[in-house]
């Protein structure tokens, strides 16, 4: 008789996904009719609805690391970058809509990690829908409270002397981290940087990849 | 840093829809940067367009916040905070 761990996993080597069988929540109703009221009297379509959907699911980390590669080789657009960084994504052609966004430098001096404690505000509208972890309970108490020990379980050790600093996004503005540039690229072309530049290390919660990780 | 701005986070506790985390209210933290003026979400959750305020970015020590025991004290935490919510405050004397 099968009596191991293995009786939990698919064919596929895979945990089995119950199916998703229940009923709609209160907030699932609310958003479907005031959806479907918005469809009817003409404020928006289904189609406009989907054309944004999939407006959001294009943007990845990837925009987010071109920019952070460009802020690392171009001295003028790291300055307009941390002046507005609404401004400088714009101008670099990406489509951040209504977004007002921070770039905070991370320095040798100084780390910066984000957290959202009220709810899950992220710049998505640069590097997409985030992480499911960064709108848990746990990162979003935690972080606020203890972030060098949220930092080592996300294998980031810092020493003593690093500041760190974290940014609640708390209302109007979103927040992107600007990692440091590893060692050993100098020379390196903003296409070549952009691959170290990890989701993490714009959340804050990584650092960039070195040149021997790739 | 020079002569940073120090304000205290009313400690007040107001029903309703409010973008004023409760674990900064009543701390004492000193302007980071001005931004805005914004909306006051307060209003806009309501349906009312109210005066746009100033949104202050604030920063504050880890021990404000958390205490002397937080580890270590001198790390930040920044946060927007509508000026509504802040009130002057002499300068913390130097320890």
């Amino acid at each position: 008789m099968p009596h191991d761990h293995h009786d939990h996993l698919s064919p596929s080597g895979h945990p089995y996904r119950p199916d998703d069988d229940h009923p709609l929540t209160y907030w699932q109703q609310m958003e479907i009719a005031v959806r479907e009221l918005l469809i009817e009297k003409g404020v928006t379509t289904a189609q406009e609805i989907n054309a944004q959907i999939d407006a959001m699911d294009a943007r990845t980390p990837s925009n987010g690391a071109a920019v952070v590669a460009r802020a690392w080789t171009d001295p003028v657009f790291r300055s307009d970058l941390l002046t507005d960084a609404s401004a400088a994504t714009r101008a670099m052609g990406f489509d951040i809509g209504p977004m007002k966004l921070i770039a905070l430098e991370n320095t040798p001096d100084t780390h910066n990690i984000v957290v959202c404690t009220l709810c899950s505000c992220y710049p998505r509208n640069l590097l997409g829908l985030p992480p499911d972890w960064y709108k848990s309970r746990a990162y979003r108490s935690r972080t606020v409270k203890e972030p060098r020990k949220v930092l080592a379980e996300f294998g980031v050790t810092l020493p003593p002397a690093t500041t760190v600093r974290v940014h609640d996004s708390t209302a109007d503005m979103r927040y992107v981290v600007i990692p440091t540039r590893p060692a050993g690229t100098e020379g390196w072309r903003a296409d070549e940087l952009s691959k170290l530049v990890t989701r993490d290390s714009m959340i804050g919660t990584g650092l960039a990849k070195t040149p021997g990780a790739l | 840093m020079s002569n940073p701005q120090y304000m205290r986070v009313r400690h007040d506790m107001p029903p309703g829809h409010v973008r004023t985390p409760s674990y900064l209210r009543g701390k004492v933290g000193w302007i980071e940067r001005t931004l805005g003026p914004f909306a006051n979400p307060e209003e806009l959750a309501y349906g009312r367009n109210g005066p746009a305020l100033p949104l202050m970015r604030m920063r504050f020590t880890m021990s404000e916040v958390w205490g002397p025991d937080a580890d270590p004290p001198d790390d930040t935490i920044d946060a927007e905070i509508y000026s509504h919510w802040l009130e002057p405050v002499e300068p913390p004397h130097a320890t």
